[in-house]
């Protein structure tokens, strides 16, 4: 079966070891993690993780079974690329000298559409939000002038689908 | 009269200050468990304290490994029906109770153990007897939390019950630190029932149960397969009139096994690896598979590239995550099997398959010729694990309750060993615990105490976990033991002899005098290794009221039949 990238959507409590038991579930079967976040979600006190993972459409769902079955997880779902708006976040720190001295350096940040976070005397940041291939295309252009660091979040994705995950909630509230 | 559970039940409601240990105490006491098992430690002490203040309420069984108190715990709540309780210190202690948690897990057994760990302010410090039991437990348990403040006991043992029993039952650990043991709490108890994010019990889809009895109405050869979920699911006279109804044959997985007496007219056997031939055969000729509260585990489908293809397949299962995980199913009931197992037994008409039933009886008939007549009436001198089993039978008249190990003795026993009664058949299925019978019977006779527990073990699996003779010896539990000695790791040496060319590696045992073991324990024991001995000595064992052991010395390389190879189909059974 073909892989190919899969966003898997977790909304759960916030409870400490949930994360330890959603990683298991890929430990267990072997899978690598391509990428992972976790933050709070559009509803108070529900969390939600995104987890990108380059499997087949099979385990991702049985994957996505599994996770559901977590008793702190409330709902769990999986899109490909095509079914949600993703992003990633990455930051590039370069020495100060080389913006005065490279005037290339000016034209890359201006052509991808970077921005300038902070400038120092000794080093300034860019922050450059898009797809993989463009944080990953500003890092290859910042390269030859020394990057200090680089650095790149997991993706974030918001389904194009409704989730309904306050819907669902309200239910669980008015059956117990 | 009673008036300490009326106490407790008064003290529910209002809160008292008390200290966290003996609010665990009350907690197990509000959720009704009043047996536990556990070995004490340094973590765990002011539990224990506080369990011998309650001694009169709360019985505590001293295991002799911490191992042997989860599986003494799982043979209680398997015959019992209610959750097991096990305890343990931290380290050393809470990491032997994970195989006992591992075999719950996978095995869907409902239990609770608690772990006492290192202070709070110790947490990560590599303190003594530390270890991380909440990242260790976490992949075999079904939720498991640790509590660092006392006021968080009532609640969180509350939810630990309530995950542990309901839906697709299963282990849970909570850990303890030992200053959350000893810091005071205002105490009251509320029985947990229901978690947000939790929905144990999904609802019946009618229009499914519509196509199932579709599939059902329309079928001329359905076979079903039916698993622990009849039983977890207290289901069992449910289950029997959909049988009785449908006059569909029904063939069991090796946890479903009692859940339908053994001679009940449509029970055709076992599936699986060393199933019985008709069901595992048939399983590639039906046009309807009926798969009941199981699972489809590997030892039970072969390969799954040929499993049934020709079939179409409706699976009864309470866990979602279970549905199309291995098997396909065309139509899902994805509900208890108590309520699923109603509706559709109202919705089918009396039937029978009198010519599908025929080739069951065709096949049984081979199975009889070649194998099941050779174990049972043997001709050969040394004696066959059948015939124990089978004279075992004879005495207790299918009314005990079987306990078995791993290995050779298990499937024989499972085999041939009869059942007039649900909830009587206690075996590590999903992990193959070796050393898991031993203990279990303990906890199985507790959870059962009227009854009798015969346990079945082999020479192996019952040095793994021999040291429970002195609980038993301790707590005077009448489990009748029954080693079925053959002098090697039996069903490893069996497949060395049919995929190794016979190359034992490991497998032979030089075993010590087990009867003297036994007496050193103060039991009252016997060896037989003679035909002519067996009856009496069967006999003299199920007629004591007191614990007895019985050693008989099988023949050394015999081999169970029929067999499935690993990774090949039903169909490729053998049967010599």
């Amino acid at each position: 079966m073909e892989k190919k990238n899969y966003t898997i959507s977790v909304y759960s409590e916030n409870n400490i070891g949930l994360l330890n038991r959603i990683s298991a579930i890929f430990l267990k079967r072997h899978i690598n993690l391509e990428s992972f976040s976790t933050s709070e979600s559009e509803i108070p006190n529900v969390f939600r993780f995104v987890i990108v993972v380059n499997i087949d459409s099979e385990k991702v769902r049985k994957i996505v079974q599994q996770i559901e079955k977590q008793i702190d997880v409330i709902k769990a779902y999986y899109h490909t690329d095509e079914e949600t708006i993703f992003q990633e976040n990455a930051l590039y720190k370069v020495k100060s000298s080389s913006l005065f001295e490279e005037r290339q350096i000016q034209n890359i940040i201006k052509d991808s559409h970077a921005t300038i976070v902070t400038v120092s005397p000794e080093f300034f940041v860019i922050e450059k939000t898009g797809f993989r291939e463009d944080t990953e295309k500003l890092r290859k252009n910042l390269a030859p002038y020394g990057l200090l660091q680089f650095v790149r979040s997991g993706r974030i994705s918001v389904s194009k689908a409704k989730m309904g995950i306050s819907e669902l909630l309200n239910t669980f509230k008015n059956n117990n | 009269m009673n008036t300490d559970k009326q106490n407790i039940k008064k003290n529910s409601s209002k809160s008292i200050r008390i200290s966290g240990a003996e609010a665990v105490i009350r907690s197990l006491l509000e959720e009704e468990a009043n047996l536990v098992y556990g070995y004490p430690g340094g973590a765990i002490m002011p539990i224990y304290d506080e369990l011998y203040k309650f001694q009169d309420k709360l019985h505590h069984v001293l295991t002799r490994h911490e191992q042997g108190a989860t599986h003494a715990a799982q043979g209680y709540a398997r015959t019992s029906g209610k959750v097991g309780v096990a305890l343990a210190t931290s380290g050393p202690g809470a990491t032997n109770l994970v195989t006992g948690i591992a075999d719950a897990q996978i095995d869907s057994t409902p239990m609770v153990c608690i772990t006492g760990q290192v202070a709070s302010n110790l947490l990560g410090s590599d303190a003594f007897q530390e270890t991380d039991i909440i990242g260790i437990s976490t992949p075999v348990t079904k939720w498991n939390y640790q509590i660092t403040k006392a006021s968080e006991i009532p609640e969180i043992m509350a939810k630990a019950f309530y995950i542990a029993r309901s839906g697709r039952p299963g282990p849970v650990l909570i850990d303890i630190t030992k200053d959350a043991q000893f810091e005071e709490l205002d105490y009251s108890y509320k029985k947990c029932t229901g978690i947000r994010s939790y929905r144990p019990y999904p609802e019946l889809s009618v229009d499914s149960l519509k196509k199932a009895v579709l599939l059902i109405e329309q079928a001329k050869k359905p076979f079903i397969v039916w698993g622990q979920g009849v039983i977890l699911g207290r289901a069992e006279e449910e289950f029997k009139a959909f049988v009785e109804k449908s006059g569909i044959p029904a063939a069991w997985t090796i946890l479903g096994l009692s859940a339908l007496p053994t001679d009940h007219s449509s029970n055709r056997g076992m599936v699986g690896m060393h199933g019985n031939y008709a069901p595992n055969l048939l399983t590639n000729e039906c046009d309807l598979l009926i798969a009941i509260g199981m699972r489809f585990d590997d030892r039970v489908t072969g390969s799954l590239n040929t499993y049934a293809k020709q079939a179409k397949v409706i699976h009864m299962e309470l866990d979602p995550a279970e549905v199309n995980k291995n098997v396909h199913a065309d139509v899902a009931l994805i509900a208890d099997c108590k309520i699923s197992l109603k509706e559709i037994t109202n919705r089918i008409s009396n039937r029978k398959y009198p010519q599908w039933i025929d080739r069951f009886d065709e096949l049984d008939a081979i199975e009889n010729e070649k194998v099941i007549d050779g174990d049972l009436n043997p001709t050969k001198p040394g004696l066959t694990m059948g015939e124990a089993i089978q004279m075992i039978n004879k005495h207790t008249n299918g009314d005990a309750i079987i306990v078995t190990d791993v290995g050779q003795h298990q499937m024989v026993a499972c085999r041939y060993a009869k059942f007039n009664q649900s909830k009587s058949n206690v075996t590590s299925g999903g992990l193959g615990t070796m050393g898991f019978a031993l203990p279990a019977a303990i906890g199985a006779k507790m959870g059962a105490s009227e009854r009798e527990v015969v346990a079945i073990i082999g020479d192996g699996g019952y040095q793994m976990t021999i040291q429970e003779l002195g609980t038993i010896f301790q707590q005077k539990t009448a489990v009748k033991i029954v080693v079925l000695n053959n002098g090697f790791l039996g069903m490893v040496r069996q497949w060395q002899q049919l995929f190794f060319d016979k190359r034992y590696a490991s497998t032979e045992m030089v075993n010590p005098d087990f009867v003297t073991i036994a007496k050193g324990y103060q039991l009252e024991a016997n060896r037989v290794s003679k035909r002519e001995d067996l009856d009496q000595a069967v006999k003299k064992m199920i007629d004591s009221d007191k614990p007895y052991f019985l050693e008989v010395c099988v023949e050394k390389e015999a081999n169970v039949f029929p067999m499935i190879p690993t990774g090949a189909s039903v169909s490729d059974i053998r049967l010599e």
